[in-house]
């Protein structure tokens, strides 16, 4: 399953500011134990707000504003992409997230589960659905024996 | 968090992260590993009960390894004969570990990796079955419960128990240890433990095409494995290559499949489908591959040709010639006349049809792929491109014959069938 974790921003971000060299530091150190761990996708950060563009459709066609996006309550700094076996451990690896780099106070780090596969074709058909029934029946028979 | 089955899980999620550290670190203190993963299974097991009563620790990784390592210390005590083991071993100043000061174990825990590394090597030690060896290394590496690994491999837990205690019990009797093999063993072992980790993967890989979700997750527990593995030995090439080659492969599971079941052969692949971010993965860890050694081994070889068909954005730009020659590496390198086929398929594509049915002609006459229904489908196939149309189904006809996949069968019936040359490969 993956899990994408999203990093909130603020004036700090906004700035363009890097980040002190421990908060750096502790982000290298926690994306090596996540690779180490195998479970690493992605990580990215995101330049501010100033350099992206709002893209909305009104009257019928799409109008582009630049940012800043002066009035966005929620901005986005970064997002981490991890693949684990289930919530759980998703939850679990953000606990692991650098205090030196937590969220200010009245933030948070959002985790969302990502799209895939089995969520898409999640109708097996009839025919499938026999087929793997048998397979587990004889598996099941195999098994018993031992 | 009194929920238990939401404790069960948290615990469990916990469990896939640190497994492998504890049962190391116990290992460490009492020399014995079958001894080490029962103390471990009981921290785990512990944690279970208390945390539902206590909440969660703050550093749940923490808490479960210095409760093993309390009860490996207790067990040392009580137990005379390991005492007297351990103190033979020169271990003795081990289990005084109890004194040491915080700072000391935070100093042990950084070498940890290395133990880690001799935990993978043991689990995936010769001197045990395959399935053996994978099932412990699913348990004391990938920290998956008896339960999941049960549901993956469609048995019963009791049946993997006690694959995993006769196991303990071989390692325990072959006097197996934490050390990582080195010299000229580490060759050899380091092939163990890549083949059971793409055990694994394949049979997650064959259990998607019965769209079985849960057993699927056996290829992303491979591609973990192989990645952790590729984080304790980064200067080992063929794993690396191995890594690369499994993300290559799972990248197509979305495309694999039409949704009646029948399996879509790799160039008929909708590559929109395939899992690019994976692709991207496998890419960079085969780089790292080919950066480190000249001489390329039998993993990397295989990444590296998938890696050729990832790189094709259609069928069409496939770079033939360079499969053909990757083919021919790696039949140095492994002999074998399933890689021959493959390398016949290639050069069809590569240099036409009339060259590769002389290699496959060779192959018949060999006798060596006499059960192998591909042999016939490959033959079919090359014989229809060249006109021989009624030689070709005869050999369709035989292929599907050989078969107990009934989506195979049907699709080699079909093309027995069929008017026209079609495009081949395995999917």
């Amino acid at each position: 399953m993956r899990f994408m974790i999203i990093v909130p921003g603020g004036p700090e971000t906004e700035s363009g500011n890097p980040g002190t060299e421990e908060q750096y530091a502790d982000m290298q150190t926690y994306q090596d134990e996540m690779l180490r761990a195998g479970v690493h996708v992605d990580g990215q950060g995101l330049h501010p707000t100033s350099k992206g563009a709002l893209v909305s459709w009104e009257n019928d066609e799409w109008v582009v504003t630049d940012g800043p996006f002066a009035e966005s309550k929620e901005i986005i700094a970064g997002f981490s992409i991890i693949e684990v076996s289930s919530r759980e451990e998703a939850i679990e690896w953000v606990k692991r997230w650098p205090r030196s780099a937590a969220p200010n106070p009245g933030q948070a780090l959002e985790l969302r589960q990502i799209y895939s596969a089995e969520d898409f074709d999640a109708m097996l058909s009839p025919e499938l659905r026999r087929r793997e029934e048998q397979l587990r029946e004889a598996a099941a028979r195999q098994a018993a024996q031992g | 968090m009194t929920d238990p089955t939401q404790v069960q899980r948290t615990v469990e999620g916990v469990w896939r992260v640190e497994a492998a550290k504890v049962t190391a670190v116990v290992a460490r203190l009492v020399g014995d590993i079958g001894l080490a993963e029962d103390l471990a299974q009981d921290a785990f097991v512990q944690a279970l009960e208390q945390w539902p009563r206590d909440g969660l620790p703050d550093n749940p990784g923490a808490w479960l390894t210095s409760t093993a390592r309390r009860r490996a210390i207790d067990r040392i005590r009580r137990d005379v004969n390991l005492r007297d083991k351990l103190q033979q071993v020169g271990h003795v100043e081990e289990y005084r570990v109890a004194d040491l000061a915080e700072a000391d174990f935070d100093q042990a825990m950084e070498d940890i990796n290395d133990d880690v590394l001799g935990l993978v090597f043991a689990a995936c030690h010769p001197v045990l079955t395959a399935q053996a060896r994978i099932s412990l290394t699913l348990r004391m590496i990938g920290g998956l419960t008896t339960r999941e690994i049960a549901r993956a491999f469609l048995t019963t837990e009791s049946t993997i128990g006690q694959r995993i205690s006769r196991a303990k019990k071989a390692l325990r009797a072959d006097g197996v240890t934490i050390e990582v093999p080195s010299g000229a063993e580490l060759a050899p072992r380091l092939a163990s433990v890549l083949e059971v980790i793409y055990l694994i993967f394949n049979e997650g890989y064959a259990a998607t095409s019965g769209r079985d979700w849960v057993r699927g997750d056996l290829m992303e527990e491979a591609i973990r494995l192989g990645r952790v593995l590729s984080a304790l030995a980064p200067r080992e090439p063929e794993v690396h290559g191995l890594v690369a080659l499994m993300e290559i492969q799972a990248s197509r599971t979305r495309a694999r499949m039409a949704p009646d079941g029948a399996p879509i052969l790799l160039l008929d692949q909708d590559r929109t489908r395939w899992d690019w971010s994976l692709i991207r993965h496998a890419l960079t860890a085969l780089d790292r591959a080919t950066q480190l050694s000249g001489i390329r081994g039998p993993y990397v070889l295989q990444a590296a040709i998938a890696a050729c068909h990832a790189g094709a954005r259609t069928a069409e730009e496939t770079d033939w010639a360079r499969i053909v020659a990757l083919y021919e590496q790696l039949r140095q390198v492994r002999p074998s006349p399933v890689i021959d086929l493959n390398l016949a398929v290639a050069m069809s594509y590569a240099a036409g049809p009339a060259p590769a049915l002389s290699v496959v002609d060779r192959l018949v006459e060999s006798g060596a792929l006499a059960d192998y229904h591909l042999l016939p489908s490959v033959r079919g196939d090359l014989l229809r491109k060249l006109g021989r149309e009624d030689e070709a189904r005869e050999e369709f006809r035989r292929a599907a014959a050989m078969t107990d996949n009934e989506a195979e069968r049907d699709l080699l019936l079909r093309r027995a069938a069929e008017e026209r040359p079609r495009r081949s490969l395995t999917n």
